[in-house]
């Protein structure tokens, strides 16, 4: 049988597997992508709230509507990051997380 | 819906998310990136979410990932360096990721609600016919829910208009701002360099 | 009130010299004189004072501790007194002539009227505080003098030898003070202390009496006579020490300072007795002083080192007497009566005198010779200095103590008490350092005054002034009448009563006299340079090479361990170490703010398993 537990289980993997790839790569766009992960798997749980916290009977619309919600921000804020990654890009000549660094030490 | 077929797209979700966090080829990751979000929408779908599942497809895969895609081509990326292993950072990628699992199991594993199941908790809908409030003034999602199907997207769509309707302005007004930023972020600069 | 003038007429005459010398000019040696006469004057009124202990100045007061500038006057501090004046101001008389043509005569009086304040100050010092204050005094005044012609490489180096060995011994001193001090309650007033020792608290048959603290107490203010007194193992620096002026050498390293150290072992002398082990051991040190100077004494070629060696062997008989008076006292000879006297005291008193004359007129010599001071470039003085020649004759005899000289009665009490303490190595040990002493004395009296002389400046040698040979005359009569009641007893000097029966001791006396004597007019009659040539003796048994390397090497081996602390310790654990965390700290801190994306989410990611952690697991524990 599987319960929401497995669900849930399933998205906290999926984000500390984000959350791995955050902190261990360096190319910017795959940390990126990982982020983009870590918000899926965020969707995920809700979903799975959603389906189980029912009202009259109906699953209960109002985490899915965050879901919606979240994946609208998530479209624009890619949109807007990779522009910026792009402008970054003209200037340092490197997709380096560490090229962006300017603090020593 | 069979654990069978739950551990195997849950299988793919994760496969291809490891395959995103330790590939070599920003390429490779980008579309293993795709394929996990396949498979995270079957899992939306398992859970009587359609028009969400349906979405993730769309806008997930279909536009974000290849806008990832054409980023990658434009700025022509090259598969990293082997040698240039950054130790320590892996080191605490992998113990926080670790930690992170191991807490989520042992909470989740502890609550009540967590052990309930789609056979333990069936959806009503010949029941929620009659008491879906404002909702049962639409016709057609009344007629639904009599005949026994979920009438997802029209459902998600009243709640969305009716409840959240200014929420949904504003988000639309998020995506116009988002857009002239982006045009204005990728003006390159007079006689700057390319 | 005499008390007062004595001690305080030096100071403000060395204030005076010291501080306005350059406008006093010649004026200022004559008030350094004028006041060793009047103080000299106010002595002899002093002499006829009465037994007193009264508190001159009140100098510290600080709670319950108290100490005060106090005048012990007795019969030792008179008689001490006057020998200290009386020879104070017979040297001034003599450095009139013999410092004439010297460039720093107002700094040499100046120091010199500053010893006499500081040594008057020890003389009359009623508590122990107060006679440590001046006994440092005494010790800087003797710096001063001995390093007066400090351009001498040699004089630079003994006054600063002569201050280091005494500083030694002093240490000494201060440690037996503070071990009297705390164990008579704070109080080590010489009067208090003597009642407490023969009839208070700490005498010996008391329930509090502890015979190791005692013997501790007196061997370390016994330390303190050591030193100043220049006894054996510290008395290396009084040969040295005649790198100063000959009048310095006959008032300080003759008669006066080095008598301090004897001074203050009589004043002490209930101390002594009351620990039997310190009163055997300071009479062997005494001993062992007196044998060894008397041995080193005759192999000198300097007319100095001869006579100071002799110092230091009859202040080696005067520490032996000290210790012998205790011991015979344990055999039941106690000294009672009226006037018992002290055997050591009195041959300080004898000594004084005739010592003295001799370095003045070692001084009469030097001087005349153009300041040469080696006896075998010397010879057939005798035809051209015949006052000088008849003085030093009276003085040699005296110190070898041919009767009826004052030196004669004055050893044979040294003798007897050494006989009468019951250890048979005292009494031979100082029969053979008499004979010693007739020995070298008349081997320097023979190589100086008789046969021809040896070179041009002995050859043309002439008398010396009358400004310095009025001095010798009186000490010359001081050295041969002292002893006889007619001058002993209005100078308040301790003559001990003539003790019947002691054969053996006058046989021995005069048998060590004439073999000295005998040996030395055989050996040297008509020499011109010495037949007899033992190298351990004119090496000095080669303490000063012992004692440098001895030196030498605990100073490296001290400076070895400190260093390697130093490192280890003081560098390394003190100043390295907290210095290497705190770098490592902020090193580690620094790594916070690196401004490394990826290190932020990381400790982002830490910061959210931590509060989840504690939310859920660790706060339902603790109940909330």
């Amino acid at each position: 049988m599987i319960t929401l537990g497995h669900y849930l289980v399933v998205s906290g993997m999926l984000f500390a597997l984000g959350l791995a790839g955050v902190i261990a790569r360096r190319n910017i766009l795959i940390v990126y992508m990982c982020l983009e992960m870590m918000l899926s798997a965020a969707n995920l749980a809700l979903v799975g709230f959603s389906r189980f916290h029912l009202v009259n009977g109906l699953p209960d619309y109002t985490a899915q509507s965050l879901v919606f919600f979240t994946i609208t921000v998530a479209a624009a804020e890619v949109a807007v990051g990779l522009a910026i990654i792009v402008a970054l890009f003209r200037t340092k000549q490197s997709v380096d997380v560490e090229s962006v660094t300017k603090l020593q030490g | 819906m069979p654990p069978l077929l739950f551990y195997l797209l849950a299988l793919i979700t994760l496969g291809f998310g490891l395959m995103v966090v330790t590939g070599r080829n920003p390429v490779t990751c980008a579309l293993s990136l795709a394929a996990s979000f396949v498979g995270l929408a079957t899992l939306f779908l398992s859970l009587d979410a359609y028009f969400i599942g349906i979405i993730q497809i769309l806008v997930y895969a279909g536009a974000v990932m290849v806008l990832f895609l054409f980023i990658i081509m434009l700025l022509d990326i090259k598969a990293e360096e082997g040698k240039q292993m950054n130790l320590p950072a892996i080191i605490s990628g992998v113990l926080l990721a670790v930690l992170l699992t191991l807490q989520i199991i042992a909470v989740v594993s502890s609550t009540a609600m967590a052990k309930q199941s789609t056979q333990s908790a069936p959806l009503e809908l010949a029941a929620a016919a009659e008491k879906i409030g404002n909702a049962a003034l639409l016709p057609t999602i009344t007629n639904d829910l009599k005949t026994g199907t979920l009438p997802d997207i029209k459902l998600i769509g009243f709640t969305l208009f009716d409840q959240y309707g200014f929420h949904l302005q504003v988000i639309g007004l998020l995506l116009l701002v988002g857009t002239v930023g982006v045009v204005v972020l990728s003006k390159r600069e007079k006689g700057g360099a390319a | 009130m005499h008390a007062s003038i004595i001690l305080l007429l030096p100071l403000f005459s060395a204030l005076a010299v010291l501080l306005g010398h350059r406008q006093l000019k010649g004026a200022a040696v004559l008030i350094s004189v004028g006041s060793s006469i009047i103080s000299f004057v106010a002595c002899l009124f002093f002499l006829a004072a009465d037994d007193d202990n009264k508190l001159l100045l009140p100098f510290i007061h600080v709670g319950q501790f108290q100490v005060g500038i106090e005048a012990l006057i007795d019969q030792q501090s008179r008689g001490m007194m006057f020998i200290v004046s009386f020879i104070g101001m017979l040297v001034h008389i003599f450095s009139l002539g013999y410092m004439k043509d010297d460039d720093a005569k107002p700094r040499f009086f100046g120091a010199l009227s500053l010893f006499m304040f500081s040594m008057t100050g020890i003389v009359l010092a009623g508590n122990l505080i107060m006679m440590f204050i001046f006994w440092e005094l005494v010790g800087l005044s003797s710096y001063l003098l001995i390093g007066h012609w400090y351009q001498k490489a040699s004089a630079a180096e003994a006054c600063k030898k002569a201050f280091l060995t005494n500083r030694i011994g002093d240490f000494g001193f201060m440690i037996g003070i503070l071990l009297l001090f705390g164990a008579n309650g704070g109080n080590v007033n010489l009067d208090d202390l003597g009642s407490a020792f023969t009839s208070g608290p700490l005498r010996p048959d008391a329930p509090g009496y502890s015979a190791g603290f005692t013997t501790a107490a007196a061997l370390c203010i016994f330390l303190g006579a050591v030193g100043k007194s220049a006894q054996f193992p510290l008395h290396v620096w009084l040969p040295d020490a005649m790198e100063g002026p000959t009048p310095v050498s006959a008032l300080i390293h003759a008669a006066t300072m080095v008598a301090a150290g004897v001074y203050m072992l009589v004043r002490v002398s209930f101390l002594i007795t009351a620990s039997p082990l310190a009163a055997e051991i300071i009479a062997g040190i005494g001993c062992v002083t007196a044998l060894l100077a008397a041995l080193m004494a005759t192999q000198q070629n300097d007319i100095k080192r001869v006579l100071a060696y002799s110092t230091l062997s009859q202040l080696g008989y005067m520490v032996m007497a000290v210790g012998a008076v205790a011991m015979a006292a344990q055999h039941g000879h106690d000294p009672h009566g009226p006037n018992p006297g002290h055997p050591a005291m009195f041959h300080l008193y004898t000594h004084a005198f005739f010592k003295a004359m001799l370095f003045l007129g070692s001084g009469a010599i030097i001087y005349a010779c153009h300041h040469e001071q080696d006896i075998w470039k010397m010879g057939g003085l005798r035809k051209h200095m015949p006052v000088t020649f008849w003085t030093f004759a009276i003085g040699t005899i005296a110190l070898m103590g041919v009767p009826p000289l004052s030196g004669f009665w004055s050893k044979e009490a040294v003798l007897g008490t050494a006989y009468d303490s019951g250890s048979n190595i005292l009494f031979h040990a100082g029969s053979i350092t008499a004979a010693l002493t007739a020995f070298y004395m008349t081997r320097l009296l023979i190589v100086t005054f008789f046969g021809k002389p040896r070179t041009d400046a002995a050859h043309h040698a002439t008398e010396a002034p009358m400004v310095m040979i009025l001095p010798l005359a009186v000490l010359a009569l001081f050295s041969i009448f002292s002893a006889f009641d007619v001058l002993a007893t209005p100078l308040q000097a301790l003559k001990p009563p003539h003790v019947e029966g002691h054969q053996t001791v006058l046989f021995a006396s005069l048998v060590a006299l004439i073999v000295g004597a005998g040996g030395a007019i055989y050996l040297y009659r008509g020499k011109t340079s010495d037949p007899v040539n033992i190298k351990l003796f004119a090496n000095k048994f080669y303490f000063d090479e012992i004692y440098s390397v001895i030196v030498r090497v605990c100073q490296d081996r001290l400076a070895w361990i400190v260093t390697g602390l130093e490192r280890v310790f003081v560098d390394g654990l003190i100043a390295r170490l907290p210095t290497a965390i705190i770098a490592r700290l902020g090193a580690a801190t620094r790594m916070l703010q690196g401004g490394h994306l990826q290190g932020y989410t990381f400790l982002l990611g830490g910061g959210v398993i931590a509060v989840v952690y504690l939310v859920v697991f660790v706060l339902p524990r603790l109940g909330h």
